[in-house]
């Protein structure tokens, strides 16, 4: 499967971002070959709205699943409508998107129920 | 990791001179060296005039973008003129200019311009600083006059004010919000656990309060209220009353009207510290004694 | 002539001022009130109008016909505030990110797109027992948008007289950024109330540029004077702002405002200075 991960960098050992709109960048990582790539996120100078600027990123870079800290409901909707899965990986530990990568495969990723924070005037 | 945010609705209520009586109030207390302060009235940035801090950290704002033309392609055909819908292009002796006050950075005019003339230009429209003050660190921001997203800059105020606090593990984040109910308050209420509104008893002032409260609301966010200037119009405190306790708000008391509050203000001081038994010093540590017995029930929202 | 009554900060008494001008306009001229704070409008709570007409309004934004829309894409791609998404076969609008600025209608190639009011406030007008003309803008509590409201505002004439006023005073919002700026342009003059500490100073100053940016001139009334410090009187100096009215600090006035009283009808004496007032802002206006 074609995961994005919200990354803070540009390798895989870069530590992850729990950010969706406002990650520095996405890592797409084909969980079966390994092979991944990384792309700097459009939508980090985004005035408003980088949620859902991200979100069409992600979808034109063809990933079938995103993973991130959390999504805002804009976000959530976009992704949605483009049928790719939303997935949580835990804020507030330290990984890299290798040990998120290393999470997904061993199952310990759960799917976002619903947009888990309140969007662009949260802080 | 509490947020408590102080709005008003209306101006002027006393709402930044409280804010800094409970920085300096919280210093004494169970949130000694736990406060980080957050001023989130970037149009009208006052509380560092209060606590006088040691500027950190300063930065560019850099906001919305606005339209610029180049003269030397632009073939004067309009187009850009009549597609604006925010009146920001105007004709001058057959030059058409962009009046960057105006622009409201939506680059329609871009995508029409037939020769391609027109750009879009990022704009500084404001300065964020970060600041050492007696009660703790202060993030705050200043807008440029006229300046634009003032909604955007208070979010990265509270933002790197909340990632302080959770690196530093203080345990209480303090916001001194705008007045209002748009953008700006929405953003500084977002997130917070707790809002107190420090109302006066005025026509106006309870007018308003009625507005905020129903904005506080809408975004889930429980509200406490106090009454400042309380003695001004003592039938506003009862309708004041009336409707919090209808409506279910929790009233923490009053302030009586008291002019050394400006005395202090003058000084560079909290009134707390300035004139700690003067009536509105006394009043604010009896309302901030209130206040921390509520903060320490309410539940942590998942942030 | 249009006068903007501005403060930066809030509470320093600046519907006071504004509604006490009014009333004193209102006894030798046509007179035009429109109260431009439209997150927290209270000028209608001195003056008292009849509001006898109302209009909602907001901005326009799109609607995407599916049975023409080939999700190109376009549209997303000018849109700056990313208010639609187009992913796959789907096409999706967020209003609440939507300027209304008509961008994606124009750049559609299947001209699929429409538009559609959003509101988001609403304007009310009625004469006052005094013959002002008043008019309100009122944002809907959870918007975030205040300037699309002010600027039907300041257009809409309601009644005749609105067209050409002798006098039109505007009551601003507080602050110093997008809605007090739009409140000013086309205006004539600038009053700035302000008060004499240091945070009514700070504000002031804000306010003052704005006004000088839109080459208005101005002038300051200082409110509650007596209180706080000098400075204030000592800005005004150093910048050439000339200081046309004190009004002192008095309990009675501050109780009297409280209840919803105008200042010139709780004390009568200032009819006169307000009167003056007037005068001063004409007479350096025809100069």
């Amino acid at each position: 499967m074609k995961l994005a991960i919200s990354s803070s960098g540009t390798t895989l050992d870069s530590p992850f971002d729990a950010r969706f709109g406002r990650a520095a960048a996405f890592c797409l990582v084909d969980s079966e070959t390994g092979i991944w790539t990384t792309h700097a996120n459009p939508a980090l100078a985004a005035a408003g709205g980088a949620g859902v600027q991200a979100a069409q990123f992600v979808a034109t870079l063809g990933a079938q699943a995103v993973v991130s800290g959390a999504y805002g409901p804009k976000a959530y909707d976009t992704l949605s409508a483009a049928g790719i899965a939303r997935m949580l990986a835990p804020a507030n530990d330290a990984h890299s998107v290798a040990e998120v990568v290393a999470l997904f495969k061993a199952g310990q990723l759960t799917q976002a129920g619903a947009a888990s924070h309140n969007g662009h005037h949260g802080a | 990791m509490k947020q408590l945010v102080i709005l008003s609705g209306k101006g002027g209520t006393g709402k930044t001179s409280v804010t800094a009586a409970f920085a300096h109030l919280a210093s004494l207390g169970p949130f000694a060296d736990q406060v980080v302060l957050a001023d989130a009235d970037v149009d009208a940035a006052n509380l560092q005039l209060v606590l006088r801090p040691q500027l950190r950290e300063q930065e560019e704002f850099r906001g919305g973008q606005v339209a610029l033309i180049d003269q030397d392609t632009c073939v004067r055909c309009g187009d850009c003129e009549s597609v604006c819908r925010f009146a920001a292009i105007d004709e001058n002796t057959g030059d058409y200019v962009v009046d960057p006050i105006a622009c409201d950075g939506c680059a329609a005019c871009v995508y029409q311009c037939p020769t391609g003339s027109i750009a879009m230009q990022e704009q500084v429209v404001g300065t964020f600083s970060v600041s050492d003050s007696r009660y703790g660190p202060l993030y705050h921001a200043d807008l440029f006059p006229g300046g634009e997203n003032s909604g955007k800059l208070v979010t990265l105020v509270k933002q790197r004010a909340r990632a302080r606090a959770l690196d530093d593990q203080r345990q209480l984040l303090l916001v001194d919000g705008p007045p209002g109910i748009g953008c700006p308050v929405i953003s500084a209420v977002s997130g917070a656990d707790l809002a107190l509104m420090v109302t006066e008893p005025t026509v106006a002032g309870i007018h308003d309060l009625r507005r905020t409260l129903d904005t506080v609301r809408h975004f889930g966010v429980r509200a406490l209220v106090c009454i400042n200037k309380a003695d001004l119009y003592p039938a506003g405190v009862q309708e004041i009353e009336s409707y919090c306790h209808a409506h279910g708000i929790t009233t923490l008391g009053s302030i009586p009207f008291d002019l050394t509050v400006a005395d202090a203000m003058v000084a560079g001081e909290a009134i707390t510290s300035y004139r700690p038994g003067s009536p509105a010093g006394l009043a604010i540590s009896a309302v901030w004694e209130r206040l921390t017995a509520t903060l320490m029930d309410v539940e942590t929202l998942a942030n | 002539m249009r006068i903007v009554v501005a403060s930066g900060k809030g509470g320093t008494g600046k519907t006071t001022v504004a509604t006490s001008l009014a009333l004193v306009a209102a006894q030798q001229h046509t007179v035009c009130f429109r109260d431009c704070d439209v997150e927290a409008p209270n000028a209608a709570l001195f003056l008292h109008p009849a509001f006898d007409t109302h209009r909602e309004v907001g901005i326009l934004i799109p609607q995407i016909d599916a049975q023409q829309c080939t999700y190109c894409g376009k549209c997303a791609r000018v849109c700056q505030f990313n208010a639609i998404a187009i992913v796959g076969k789907k096409a999706l609008i967020f209003p609440e990110l939507c300027h209304g600025c008509g961008s994606c209608t124009l750049v559609c190639p299947e001209q699929a797109i429409s538009e559609r009011l959003a509101v988001s406030g609403a304007l009310d007008s009625g004469v006052t027992p005094e013959g002002i003309v008043f008019a309100q803008g009122v944002m809907d509590v959870g918007q975030p948008m205040a300037v699309p409201i002010l600027r039907e505002l300041k257009e809409w004439s309601a009644t005749d007289v609105t067209a050409a006023p002798d006098i039109e005073i505007r009551d601003a919002p507080p602050g110093a950024s997008c809605p007090v700026v739009e409140t000013m342009r086309g205006a004539d003059f600038v009053l700035l109330v302000t008060e004499p500490t240091p945070f009514g100073l700070h504000d002031l100053k804000q306010v003052a540029a704005i006004a000088g940016q839109l080459g208005l001139p101005a002038g300051v009334v200082i409110n509650r004077d007596g209180i706080g410090d000098d400075s204030v009187g000592a800005y005004c100096a150093e910048n050439a702002l000339p200081i046309l009215l004190r009004i002192p600090m008095q309990r009675e006035i501050a109780e009297a405002i409280a209840r919803g009283h105008s200042l010139v009808e709780t004390v009568p004496e200032y009819r006169p200075l307000f009167s003056n007032l007037l005068d001063q802002i004409s007479a350096r206006l025809d100069t």
